[in-house]
């Protein structure tokens, strides 16, 4: 009886494993073989073994379009996976296979680069302006100091996220921290390399006291890096914000950049394969006002329009950007 | 005297003086020997480019798939430095002429052989060139820690304290002026652009010498491919993008005639002076961005008008035929 009852026992726990192991997600990138997305896979695959019974099927076209996107969520519909997390190549032109796939009783969210609000259940951004703002003057503080002269580099006069971003940037100066700080002037290089290297020498010869350079662009951030070695002013102007690892691992070497950030693929993969098992599980329902446990990336609230932001950017310095030049 | 003062080189000097004094109250700091320097350096590329483009003007053409050239030259150079970095640097160079040269050859062969309008001719190539820089890379970057020390130290060497950029480009620039000048090839270049139909009759072959303008355009867009990489030690598929405007308004600037056979190459050295002196000169005086754009257009303009108006075209239409 007893043994009986112990074979009972194991054998739901047995068929309650077995049903976890069941949870396959399917986390499908713009292109196959982009270092980026390769990364975010890898997070993926951490969260799928944080969580435990969790499969994850990387996978994604060759060609970055939305028609060969729409192929690969027919097959993923067609093997009855649990959920898809996408990033997607066209925000309206997939809405409709999402809601195909979500008619089937797929959970289907989008992340690093959405869909339409019909076409999933939430939207995860990688990082929100408010954030991306706010961090960038933190950073330049803390490259140059909290005295001294700093100016943006950014890239054209009408660019939409990087307006957006100095406006937030504009509302974290004004915080009485940053009071010695002055901003003294806004440049646009218009994400061309020369323009933006020519843009900063005449940062230099305009403000010879200049100390800082935020670039929240990874064009802008280059070339502001390349223009500090050449001068000669590597120790005295200082570059951050918004790059590359890759792009950024010798000016981080020379001294020009101490610090900037970009958003995390690793924790962004993670955090998609993560939110898409809390959903499918019905545990949560993706939905505004909701805010849904993410294992190490903590909390992640859904704000209007099912949308969310996953965390701070992520910062490089000397200490990491070996390793993640590597990544991405 | 009075020719002296006439003279449209002397005129374009002038008004690039008068800038660079406007801009030296503006700002002091924009006219010390090191930042003058600098811009020397920064227009080098733009003072060869456009007195190879000068050579295809002159036979009444364009060439614009210069700048996609230039970036396809650059890149492939660039793809060979990451795999043999112990290469050395002189044979990346050879090399990004020789492809620089292929590509122009192939634009001259259009032209000339299969009579494609080289207006079709370079705007197609400007993108296939571009196009194919995407399929060579894959659309990655070349990152300035991926070029061997070689490939880049060779920018840096400075003589005089004035770059290496700077002084091959005094180097093109007397090349082209012996070749324009005092060879056969040159004058032929000035008749056929001047009246090709008189030039055909004392039996220049007018094919020949467009694959040759397209071929020298090519090389040197080749060369700069190197230079402008090195310079910037990285490598996208974004070099030079829309470059190739700046070039030909350089040209017009420095009094080459579009409509072929007129222009001195000294006069295109400093229309791509005064258009480099702009690009660096607006970024350093307080002035807003938004009318940066507008400003240099106006300059551009202005300097055009006051150069064409200075000195009338030697010949003239006497009879218009029905």
């Amino acid at each position: 009886m007893k043994k009986l009852f112990l074979g009972i026992i194991s054998s739901i726990l047995f068929a309650f494993s077995a049903n976890a192991a069941d949870m396959r997600i399917a986390l499908v990138v713009k292109g196959l073989g982009i270092g980026f997305f390769e990364a975010a896979a890898e997070g993926g695959e951490e969260a799928a073994k944080e969580i435990g019974g969790v499969e994850v099927i990387y996978t994604g076209p060759a060609t970055t379009t939305a028609e060969a996107q729409i192929e690969v969520i027919n097959s993923l519909i067609a093997q009855k996976v649990d959920a898809i997390a996408i990033s997607a190549n066209d925000r309206d032109a997939l809405a409709s296979i999402g809601k195909k796939a979500m008619d089937r009783g797929i959970t289907v969210i989008s992340w690093d680069s959405g869909i339409a609000e019909e076409g999933r259940v939430m939207n995860l951004d990688p990082s929100n302006t408010a954030l991306i703002g706010s961090s960038n003057i933190k950073w330049m503080k803390n490259s140059m100091g909290d005295e001294g002269e700093f100016a943006i580099l950014s890239a054209t006069s009408q660019a939409t996220n990087q307006n957006a971003w100095i406006e937030e940037m504009k509302k974290e100066h004004a915080k009485p921290e940053y009071s010695k700080m002055k901003w003294v002037d806004t440049v646009y290089g218009d994400d061309l390399f020369d323009k933006s290297y020519q843009e900063a020498l005449g940062l230099f010869k305009k403000h010879p006291n200049l100390k800082g350079i935020i670039a929240p662009t990874s064009v802008g951030i280059v070339a502001a890096a390349k223009a500090v070695e050449d001068q000669g002013l590597v120790g005295k102007v200082f570059v951050t914000g918004l790059g590359l690892p890759s792009e950024m691992k010798a000016h981080v070497k020379s001294g020009a950049a101490i610090q900037f950030g970009i958003w995390n693929p690793i924790d962004l993969g993670y955090s998609a394969v993560y939110l898409s098992h809390q959903i499918a599980t019905g545990a949560y329902t993706g939905q505004e006002g909701e805010c849904i446990p993410t294992g190490r990336m903590g909390e992640i609230c859904i704000g209007a329009g099912n949308n969310a932001a996953m965390a701070d950017p992520f910062i490089f310095d000397a200490s990491n950007i070996d390793k993640f030049a590597e990544i991405f | 005297m009075k020719k002296i003062l006439l003279n449209r080189d002397f005129i374009l000097f002038s008004i690039i003086l008068i800038i660079l004094i406007a801009v030296g109250f503006a700002n002091p700091l924009f006219v010390t020997p090191k930042s003058i320097s600098d811009v020397l350096t920064d227009t080098s590329i733009l003072i060869i480019l456009a007195l190879s483009q000068m050579i295809v003007i002159l036979i009444r053409a364009i060439d614009l798939s210069v700048a996609s050239n230039l970036a396809l030259s650059g890149m492939l150079i660039s793809l060979l430095s990451t795999v043999h970095p112990e290469l050395p640097v002189y044979y990346f160079i050879a090399l990004s002429c020789v492809i620089g040269t292929i590509l122009g050859v192939l634009n001259g062969i259009s032209i000339a052989i299969l009579k494609v309008p080289f207006i079709v001719t370079t705007l197609g190539t400007l993108s296939i060139y571009r196009g194919l820089i995407y399929f060579v890379s894959d659309g990655k970057q070349v990152y300035s820690n991926e070029f061997s020390e070689d490939f880049l130290a060779l920018i840096h060497v400075k003589f005089l304290s004035l770059s290496f950029l700077f002084w091959l480009a005094v180097v093109v620039f007397i090349v082209i002026y012996i070749l324009l000048n005092h060879t056969r090839f040159g004058r032929n270049l000035y008749s056929l652009g001047g009246n090709p139909d008189a030039a055909k009759y004392i039996g220049i072959n007018e094919n020949k010498y467009i694959i040759m303008a397209y071929s020298l355009s090519g090389f040197f867009a080749g060369l700069c491919g190197y230079l402008w990489v090195a310079r910037y030690s990285v490598a996208s598929t974004q070099i030079a993008i829309g470059f190739e405007l700046t070039v030909i308004s350089a040209c017009v600037v420095g009094g080459i005639s579009v409509m072929g056979g007129v222009g001195t190459v000294l006069g295109c050295v400093l229309g791509a002076l005064l258009i480099g002196l702009i690009r660096n000169a607006l970024p350093a005086v307080d002035i807003s961005q938004f009318w940066q754009l507008a400003i240099s257009g106006a300059i551009i303009l202005l300097a055009i008008i006051i150069n064409t108006k200075t000195e009338q075209r030697k010949e003239k239409t006497i009879m218009v035929e029905n």
